[in-house]
């Protein structure tokens, strides 16, 4: 079989850091050829170096049998190679044609908007993307932006697509749909290189995948063959502990009750629509559901960062519905928030500011409203020895700790507080199986000592190897409450739809 | 009653157009993302050397054309700060506008001495647009029109034409909105900002032109008198577009209209001249239909290697 792309001994040094030490890949054509490595294996570097953002240190790359050497994304793309990147190259104040065509657009001097128009409708019908042309790019969804981008990679006339993680930002409809995409451009020959870190999907969607770690590819492997504890020790280097170990343990008395809970969300929208809940002493609690179903704003009501419309919720028999999030939290309240970097840090702070978020008010981390900077750093000192945060130095901003690192410190703050209730909404979204083992860890040893652990999560493997309990949301409501070891995946996916089930002993 | 009086509309749209150029111009600056609030300066600086190369060469033309190189020399030093060193845009702004104010001040002053520019300076043309000038009661807003003016409406027209129904129009945009995608796409991110920041020094210098050999023959110390911050106003506005800058302006244009008619009515002209910023904050807080800026306005892009 023909390689359409070859990667050879690949080198790129950075000063102090060597990111790719020796990359060898070869992605055969119309196969979709998985990249799998833990966040900082490399493989965001190799890409760059694709795609002629970065230029390498020393190794070959081959397109179709041919070396190139490119100086910038422009040769790259002239050469044919579409990138996707995670974080989107969009415009959202200009229309979907206009993004499409943008650099190449038809027409003279006058942009010929119309003839733009139809050639992105001609090209989304060619690939079956459906999108409409002539739609606002910030009003798409992210599925639907994600099409654009990669619209705009084949009217490039790109005959290799890479994609970044595309997955990051999707709901799991989003993802079932790029999936279906994938296997559709695989059916028209495109060779498709698909970026990740997450097992499931690799095993999913990818003909063969070649495992990166520590800057060098390990190893390349049939899909076929290959098993998630396979793909993760390869992929880290060790043994993985995949399935969390968890003692049984008798759930105790009630820590949150929730009584006909409404809420309303941002954009006044009811999103929480009479909920009753119950979460105890030593047990993970888990909602599972699509995403837009409520279940965070639900969190965020508990949380206080919501006000709830109408209902009640208490927290150990105390009714604190019309508590201030700073009360709550001084009551025993720990929260984990879906957007670690927009809610759950401030990332300019460095971590030892970080760290005393939820405590500064209180000696000895303030008296008389002065802080207590060495206070504040001889807790973090010890905080980040203890969760093993990496670079361990308090003096870093929030902003230069990778994803996982900054999970770490944000379930550091909250944990080491001592709660009686920790909601922990997406904990691992992001995270490689490295971090997501560590992440489990904590949220078990909580529940082991007898603490509430409400798990709000829109993946269902998490969902299923974590809880005690099972509530399942759909619409703003619970559809129905299962325990843990009878649950399984057909089960959820058929309650996330909207189907009730009679509730059982849970 | 004064609305009554055709005389209101033709100084509305002569107010206006000093007001509209340099808004145009600063929308050309800012839909490639380079906050310029140096309108008020360069508008100066098109005002004085328009003035003294008219009188220089003895042909306001070249006045013009001088204006303009001016306007486009100082909105280039402008370009250089915000683009190459990534300057502070308003810093930078301001102090072009403290610059201009004192170097035409000092020029006037050691070139002309304390008179004043010469009384003989000639100006651009002013004439009636045979036709229109017979429609009657509208007619009188094109009669005896300064040359200018003529040319200002069609100057705004073409630059909304330009920067929305044209493939660099797009390009521009592109640059303002999201530089690293234009970027990877292979658009020339530095150059377009260049060519919008000088873009907004030629509107601006020929507004200020308008003022001193338009409807003028002289410059004085100060002379723009804040039009290139109400600029700055009508563009927001106008919300970052040509025509709408051009509909601010004509607003602004009409305060002002106002102000000088109700003179000895018993109105303030103080009162009226607030109008524009009062708008202006209206419309920022989104209660007149939400004005927002292109994404990357005021941000500077480092090209990586």
């Amino acid at each position: 079989m023909e390689n359409v792309l070859e990667v050879i001994d690949l080198k790129k040094w950075f000063p102090g850091v060597k990111a790719n030490d020796g990359v060898n890949l070869s992605v055969r054509s119309g196969e979709v050829h998985a990249i799998l490595g833990e966040n900082g294996a490399g493989k965001s570097t190799l890409m760059k170096v694709i795609y002629g953002l970065l230029e390498p240190t020393a190794g070959e790359i081959r397109l179709f049998g041919e070396p190139v050497h490119f100086r910038s994304p422009r040769d790259a793309i002239r050469a044919g190679i579409g990138m996707v990147h995670q974080h989107f190259m969009l415009i959202p104040a200009f229309t979907v044609a206009e993004n499409v065509v943008l650099g190449d657009e038809p027409g003279g001097v006058r942009f010929r908007r119309r003839e733009a128009s139809r050639l992105v409708r001609q090209l989304s019908e060619r690939y079956g993307l459906a999108v409409d042309p002539d739609a606002k790019v910030g009003d798409l969804t992210v599925g639907l932006q994600q099409r654009v981008e990669i619209l705009k990679a084949f009217y490039r006339k790109a005959r290799v697509l890479i994609l970044d993680e595309p997955t990051a930002l999707l709901t799991p409809q989003e993802t079932r749909e790029l999936f279906r995409i994938i296997r559709a451009l695989k059916e028209d020959g495109v060779p498709v290189i698909f970026i990740s870190h997450k097992l499931d999907e690799v095993l999913e969607v990818s003909d063969r995948v070649t495992v990166m770690r520590q800057g060098k590819t390990v190893e390349t492997l049939e899909t076929k063959g290959a098993t998630p504890q396979m793909l993760a020790n390869l992929m880290v280097g060790r043994e993985v502990v995949l399935r969390v170990e968890k003692p049984p343990l008798q759930a105790g008395e009630p820590v949150l009750q929730v009584r006909d809970l409404r809420v309303r969300s941002a954009d006044r929208h009811e999103r929480v629509k009479g909920v009753n809940l119950e979460v105890r002493r030593g047990e993970i609690l888990g909602i599972a559901g699509i995403d837009g179903n409520g279940q965070f704003e639900f969190a965020d009501a508990i949380a206080g960062l919501l006000r709830a419309e109408s209902g009640e919720i208490r927290l150990e028999g105390r009714d604190i519905t019309h508590l201030s999030p700073a009360r709550r939290t001084e009551l025993g309240i720990a929260y984990v928030p879906q957007d670690r970097q927009l809610d759950g840090l401030v990332l300019s702070f460095d971590l030892a500011d970080n760290l005393i978020l939820r405590d500064f008010r209180r000696p000895p981390f303030s008296r008389r409203g002065i802080l207590n900077r060495r206070a504040a750093e001889s807790q973090a000192e010890q905080l980040i020895q203890t969760f093993d945060v990496r670079p361990p130095d308090f003096r870093r901003r929030a902003s230069e700790l990778s994803g996982g690192n900054q999970q770490k410190v944000i379930l550091a703050r909250e944990v080491s507080r001592d709660p009686v209730l920790l909601i922990a909404a997406q904990p691992t979204r992001g995270l490689d199986v490295g971090a997501i083992e560590g992440v489990h860890r904590q949220l078990v040893r909580l529940r082991n000592e007898g603490r509430a652990v409400l798990l709000i999560s829109l993946e269902l493997d998490e969902i299923l190897s974590l809880s005690d309990r099972i509530a399942v949301m759909h619409d703003g409501d619970i559809v129905g409450i299962v325990r843990g070891e009878e649950a399984t995946r057909e089960m959820l996916g058929l309650m996330m739809t909207g189907q009730r089930r009679k509730e059982g002993t849970a | 009653m004064i609305f009554s009086n055709p005389e209101i509309w033709a100084l509305t749209l002569s107010m206006a157009i000093p007001l509209a150029l340099p808004a145009v111009g600063g929308t050309f600056s800012e839909r490639t993302g380079v906050v310029n609030i140096a309108m008020e300066g360069i508008m100066l600086i098109g005002a004085f050397f328009g003035v003294a190369f008219s009188y220089w060469t003895g042909s306001a033309w070249i006045g013009l054309l001088a204006a303009i190189i001016c306007g486009a020399l100082t909105a280039l030093a402008l370009a250089w700060g915000a683009i190459h060193v990534s300057a502070d845009q308003t810093v930078l702004g301001m102090g072009i506008n403290v610059f201009a104010a004192g170097l035409t001040t000092f020029l006037l002053n050691t070139l002309f001495g304390y008179s004043g520019t010469p009384v003989n300076t000639p100006k651009l043309p002013s004439f009636s647009i045979p036709g229109l000038d017979a429609i009657p009661y509208i007619g009188i807003i094109f009669r005896n029109q300064s040359v200018l003016m003529y040319i200002g409406i069609v100057l705004v027209f073409l630059a909304h034409w330009f920067l929305f129904s044209t493939r660099i129009g797009l390009r521009m945009r592109s640059v303002g909105e999201n530089p690293l995608a234009a970027d990877t796409l292979g658009i020339p991110v530095w150059r377009l900002r260049y060519f919008g920041v000088v873009l907004s020094g030629v509107f601006s210098a020929i507004g200020g032109a308008y003022l001193s050999i338009g409807i003028l023959n002289g410059f004085t110390s100060n002379m723009t008198s804040g039009r290139g911050y109400i600029a700055l106003a009508a563009m927001i506005f106008g919300k970052w577009t040509p025509l709408g800058s051009f509909g601010a302006a004509l607003i602004f244009g009409f305060s002002t209209a106002l102000g000088i008619v109700l003179q000895g009515h018993g109105v303030s002209s103080n009162i009226l001249q607030m109008i524009p910023y009062a708008l202006t904050i209206l419309a920022l807080t989104g209660l007149i239909g939400r004005s927002t800026p292109p994404a990357a306005d005021g941000i500077p892009y480092e090209p990586r290697r």
